[in-house]
């Protein structure tokens, strides 16, 4: 079971122009982020650019925010040209946080939301949550305020050290 | 389970099995969606709505599954909003009311304990689509977990009086618990066929996450009781005829209404 997306070695035109396309469509909730950014377009496939599939798979699965990114990706990929579109949920392998992009981290971090601390496949995280560093003075003295915030994918901190309060991007 | 209900659902085991799973989800969601604008403070209201999120979520995984399997047109939307009491098939225990916070955060320990045994099971089911789901809601019960848990404890090992309270709650949720490992025919009916985990087989890992969590939080294990409540058969407490009432109001009201 492979975890990085079905990226076709040898992609047509039209595929790599989908792909392209949805480098440029945001979530709604983290709009720095592209749907590519966070690992949640699993395939592109089709025999041409007037019959594709996109499979699409949830962060979380009440995020309220994975209707309106179908409906994005849709209208993104209907705008540019192409064909009948449909859009498939996909929903194993189960999205994880260690499949946000290295540019999806360094975007977070610079936004204000402090990235996953360290991979979810890490063994050490059986033994204790990591620290995790303010997004805005760098200081590893924070303190969690509530393992829930303001969207699913994200918890709570305070920094002990610059006093700000942030979001912190959840490790699933 | 009366005939009625048997002629609703229809015979087929998985089914009803699938059903269980995804009321057990929705009722404990709307259970907790009742605490919205009225938790402690403003990081509990999240906290509380984002694990409703999550089990709404599932449910509705879980229905449009049920959808399929009973091949009557019926959508996620129709098995929420359209079915009586008699026909969700829940835990009893996760429709008992919520009470105070401490109460809500002892059946959501409970219950989220539960559900990790079992989607940690449930993913080598023989069923790929219960195991795609499952796999997907087991990351997200860990953090239910871990919230619940350290609500426990915080409560639990605080003051004289948040003690006595959450004692209390679990000496009155705990009879519900004995639901959550009684097999019956349809449960044996998937675990022959490899679909789902032996109930019983999950109580050891159950109570050892239960018993961690209690002794750091000061609190006495209940004795075991028999029960004589069936919610995953149908039978309920009086109390789900009132969440329905609220949930499906607008579906009985004005059917069909979208937005």
């Amino acid at each position: 079971m492979s975890l990085a997306p079905d990226l076709a070695p040898a992609q047509s035109d039209w595929q790599a122009e989908v792909w392209r396309l949805l480098g440029e469509v945001k979530d709604p909730e983290i709009p720095i982020l592209t749907v590519i950014d966070l690992g949640i377009v699993r395939y592109v496939r089709g025999a041409s650019r007037d019959a594709l599939r996109v499979g699409l798979t949830p962060t979380y699965s009440g995020c309220p925010a994975t209707e309106v990114i179908r409906r994005a990706v849709a209208q993104k990929l209907a705008r540019a040209g192409f064909g009948e579109v449909v859009i498939e949920t996909q929903l194993a392998p189960a999205w994880s946080s260690d499949w946000l992009t290295p540019a999806a981290r360094s975007k977070l971090a610079a936004y204000g939301i402090a990235p996953p601390a360290e991979a979810v496949s890490n063994p050490k995280r059986l033994f204790g949550a990591a620290s995790i560093e303010c997004p805005r003075c760098h200081s590893a003295a924070t303190r969690l305020v509530s393992e829930f915030g303001s969207t699913p994918c994200k918890a709570h901190y305070t920094c002990t050290a610059c006093l700000e309060p942030f979001d912190y991007f959840k490790c699933i | 389970m009366s005939e009625s209900v048997a002629h609703v659902l229809g015979e087929e085991p998985r089914l009803r099995y699938v059903l269980r799973l995804a009321d057990t989800s929705l009722i404990l969601g709307q259970r907790l969606a009742e605490w919205v604008g009225h938790a402690p403070a403003l990081e509990e209201d999240l906290g509380l709505a984002n694990i409703a999120l999550d089990l709404i979520g599932q449910a509705r995984l879980f229905l449009s599954y049920a959808g399929e399997l009973e091949g009557r047109g019926r959508g996620e939307d129709e098995l929420a909003f359209l079915r009586d009491a008699s026909e969700f098939l829940n835990l009893t225990l996760v429709e008992q009311p919520n009470g105070d916070f401490g109460k809500t955060l002892v059946r959501q320990l409970l219950v989220a304990a539960f559900q990790l045994e079992l989607y940690e099971a449930l993913q080598a089911s023989a069923d790929a689509r219960l195991a795609e789901i499952a796999a997907k809601a087991l990351r997200e019960t860990r953090y239910h977990l871990r919230y619940s848990a350290s609500w426990v404890v915080r409560l639990g090992d605080g003051t004289p009086e948040s003690h006595a309270r959450v004692q209390a709650a679990l000496e009155e949720l705990w009879p519900f618990t004995g639901e959550l490992f009684a097999q019956d025919s349809v449960d044996a009916a998937m675990v022959a066929a490899g679909i789902a985990p032996p109930a019983a087989a999950l109580k050891a890992g159950w109570s050892a996450r239960i018993d961690a969590v209690l002794a750091e939080a000061t609190l006495v294990r209940p004795g075991d009781s028999p029960f004589p409540w069936h919610g995953k058969r149908g039978v309920h407490t009086e109390h789900l005829g009132y969440l329905l009432a609220e949930m499906q109001f607008l579906q009985r009201a004005y059917p069909g209404a979208a937005w």
